[in-house]
């Protein structure tokens, strides 16, 4: 292997042997694939999906699954098993799923533009600097440490809450998972906002205060309305982020499809349900295997619309200015 | 303007009547909209004082709970080998079981059978395996007394720790009044101690809590990581370089980037699936191996490090771009010599420290090159880029750093070589 080496290198070298623009060409090669990269995945996610979802769908009608009102995946996986008949109505774990990301979306955004608003207009630079980078944390704190949160501080005091107030919470409420996936949210839609704020320009905000409004007036009657295309921009992120939120729903919501608006009671998220569905042995000529990807294909879709939307808004308003 | 609206709605401004400033309606109306303003104010305040009253609680919370398990309750066993009958030539199949019984009965002296059965199993039941694997270690020890330091069991080390209510009826507790009783024997002759649990850290797997450790948790995640980065590294950056440097404007790149924004914005759960089907199912790989995993995450991890990327590389002023040109580097040597060092601080900050601290970096200390690529990098906070890794790598104040001051190690270097492309037309002359 030596000798063959050898000889190959010194027969390659040849006064005309530009060594550095095979080396150049090789390594745009290798760039140009890897932002092909990008387009492959997207392309295996879509075609997976695709085809994992039409194998289900062809064992569970498209129209049972979008319309259906019950979801109770516990079929037999074994013929001598003892199980539900399964039923595959996608319409309660999606209700859960919007449920609990208006309940996260109720906690994150008013905190969330409101102390962004603090932080860009009324704090000192000093206070700026210390706040700023705390409320970002909350950001970068793994979500599984929010799901022990939620599950072992949160769904506790929510249940004595609800027992004292004279009704019957359940221990893993649609409010736990929300509340503590609302606080996660809080330093998104705090930095989209402020982000959205700095982008007004100076001069309607100065012409503003030369009319002699004050600066709450400016705030809310001047800037408000001007980078509101910003924040619903940055809101829409924050609920697609929600609704594909994974592992805080996996520990601290329910796992039973419920259709309620009671807060206290157990609902269950597409991505739970997705989770649950593929832990343990499991075929893939299952419906319920299956029925993960038929899932993840509309939680794909879901947030793939809210973000095209977000960042054509986003987008959109940039290019007034 | 709205401002006008914002001063007018309900002062009389017809040309008839000029207003008048200093009327009582109009000082409480300045009272008033000067409250709606700190209204306002303290809505803020309250905001954030919610936020970082949540993040102080997740965080007390975790370590209140969290803290016992860094210490681990240990009781001293003094073991007297000149009665046990050991067969030292089978060390592997000693009674170890019965020596050790016989050495904490003689700590505590007579016991009923039940007594005793509760007596054993206030300390690790693999405790005879411990003193034989340390004897297999160092046989000199059969010599004569030795000491040994042995695990308590589970619900003694919550007793010990505290958090075992005494006072509630026997029957609602793991730990019987007996085991209590013996525990404060035992305590009594100083033999509980608290040591740092060692085993944490280095122990694997256990059915016995007090024996249960991260080392396989935590040698996954290594490997996994190492995995995901090995890959997501030379692809997001040869990605960022190409998109950046390299390609035509044209619609491939577009849809390239719209590619790269979207997925950056995908639930993880999502590229969870495309794992299972792609890599398990058609590529069929084995399950919860490292190499899958790390493929996932590379690929979920690699939309951030192009963005992250990509804004460093435009980051990077165009002096230096110019200057290496003019001094004759070819396109790749400037960008892998000159532009690629300058901008890999960032790249590192922005990849591995949360995205959303780096928009926020990038926003303030860069608006002219930030502003444009502010709101795709928002969708990026999104990934769970090795969640492990950020929590201990995140540091504000290095990613401030970093931005601020410019690139210190580099400008000399830079200098330079800007100075001398300036000169060479002149020395050419």
């Amino acid at each position: 292997l030596c000798a063959v080496g050898a000889f190959l290198g010194l027969r390659a070298i040849e006064t005309r042997f530009r060594a550095r623009h095979s080396v150049e060409r090789a390594t745009t090669w290798f760039m140009m694939f890897s932002s092909l990269v990008a387009i492959l995945t997207t392309g295996g996610i879509v075609l997976s999906l695709l085809y994992e979802a039409f194998q289900f769908f062809r064992l569970v009608p498209l129209t049972e699954f979008l319309f259906g009102l019950r979801w109770e995946p516990q079929i037999a996986i074994r013929a001598d098993q003892v199980a539900g008949q399964g039923a595959f109505g996608v319409i309660p774990v999606l209700f859960g799923t919007v449920m609990i990301a208006t309940i996260a979306m109720l906690v994150a955004v008013p905190i969330g533009i409101l102390s962004a608003i603090y932080l860009t207009e009324y704090a000192n630079q000093r206070f700026r600097a210390v706040v700023k980078p705390m409320l970002e944390i909350l950001a970068g704190i793994p979500t599984i440490v929010y799901g022990i949160f939620a599950i072992l501080t949160v769904a506790p005091a929510i249940r004595s809450l609800g027992q004292s107030l004279g009704f019957d919470a359940s221990p893993n409420s649609a409010l736990a998972a929300g509340g503590v996936m609302g606080i996660m949210i809080i330093p998104f839609i705090s930095s989209l906002s402020d982000d959205a704020f700095a982008a007004v320009p100076r001069a309607i905000r100065e012409g503003s205060f030369a009319m002699g409004a004050t600066k709450g007036e400016t705030i809310r009657k001047v800037l408000l309305p001007a980078a509101l295309p910003g924040i619903v921009g940055g809101v829409l992120l924050g609920m697609s982020r929600a609704i594909g939120e994974t592992m805080i729903v996996a520990l601290a919501a329910g796992l039973i499809a419920k259709m309620t608006l009671n807060p206290f009671e157990a609902v269950t998220t597409v991505t739970v349900q997705i989770v649950t569905l593929l832990i343990g042995d499991a075929e893939f000529d299952n419906p319920k295997t299956l029925a993960a990807f038929a899932l993840g294909l509309m939680l794909f879709v879901i947030t793939l619309g809210l973000n095209l939307i977000a960042l054509r808004t986003v987008r959109k308003y940039r290019e007034k200015y | 303007m709205a401002a006008t609206n914002a001063a007018s709605p309900t002062v009389d401004t017809s040309p008839s009547s000029p207003v008048v400033w200093k009327s009582d309606a109009m000082a409480r109306r300045r009272k008033a909209r000067y409250a709606a303003d700190r209204r306002l104010q303290i809505y803020g305040m309250v905001a954030i004082a919610f936020a970082l009253g949540f993040l102080v609680m997740l965080i007390g919370t975790l370590t209140m709970t969290g803290r016992h398990a860094f210490t681990q309750s240990m009781v001293t066993v003094d073991i007297d080998f000149s009665k046990a009958e050991i067969d030292r030539s089978n060390l592997m199949d000693a009674n170890w079981r019965s020596v050790f019984r016989q050495a904490v009965i003689d700590d505590v002296g007579q016991l009923s059978r039940s007594e005793e059965r509760d007596y054993f199993s206030m300390f690790t039941s693999s405790a005879p395996f411990l003193i034989r694997d340390q004897i297999i270690a160092d046989p000199s020890i059969l010599d004569g007394r030795a000491t040994f330091v042995v695990p308590m069991s589970d619900p003694i080390d919550q007793l010990a720790k505290g958090l075992v209510n005494t006072d509630l009826p026997e029957d609602q507790r793991r730990v019987n009044d007996k085991q209590v009783e013996l525990f404060n024997q035992l305590e009594a002759k100083g033999a509980i101690t608290q040591p740092f649990n060692w085993g944490l850290f280095f122990n694997s797997d256990s059915r016995f809590p007090e024996l249960a450790g991260l080392a396989g948790a935590i040698t996954g995640s290594f490997w996994l990581l190492l995995v995901c980065f090995l890959i997501s590294f030379p692809v997001g950056i040869g990605a960022a370089i190409y998109l950046e440097e390299f390609a035509p404007k044209n619609r491939i790149t577009d849809l390239i980037e719209i590619n790269i924004n979207n997925l950056a914005a995908v639930p993880s759960v999502v590229f969870g699936l495309l794992g299972l089907a792609v890599f398990l199912g058609w590529f069929g790989l084995p399950r919860s191996a490292p190499l899958v995993g790390g493929m996932v995450l590379a690929l979920m991890t690699l939309p951030t490090i192009i963005i992250a990327t990509r804004a460093a590389l435009t980051s990077v002023p165009s002096s230096i771009r110019e200057a290496a040109l003019g001094i004759g580097a070819s396109k790749h040597e400037m960008i892998f010599h000159h532009v690629l060092p300058l901008a890999m601080p960032s790249i590192l900050t922005g990849a591995i420290i949360s995205p959303a601290a780096d928009r926020h970096e990038r926003v303030h200390h860069q608006p002219a090159c930030g502003r444009a690529r502010s709101f795709d990098g928002a969708s990026d906070a999104d990934l769970h880029l090795g969640r492990q890794s950020r929590e201990g790598l995140r540091r504000p104040d290095v990613c401030r750093h970093s931005r601020t001051a410019g690139f210190p190690g580099h400008h000399e270097r830079h200098r330079d070589l800007l100075e001398t492309a300036l000169r060479a037309p002149l020395v050419m002359e």
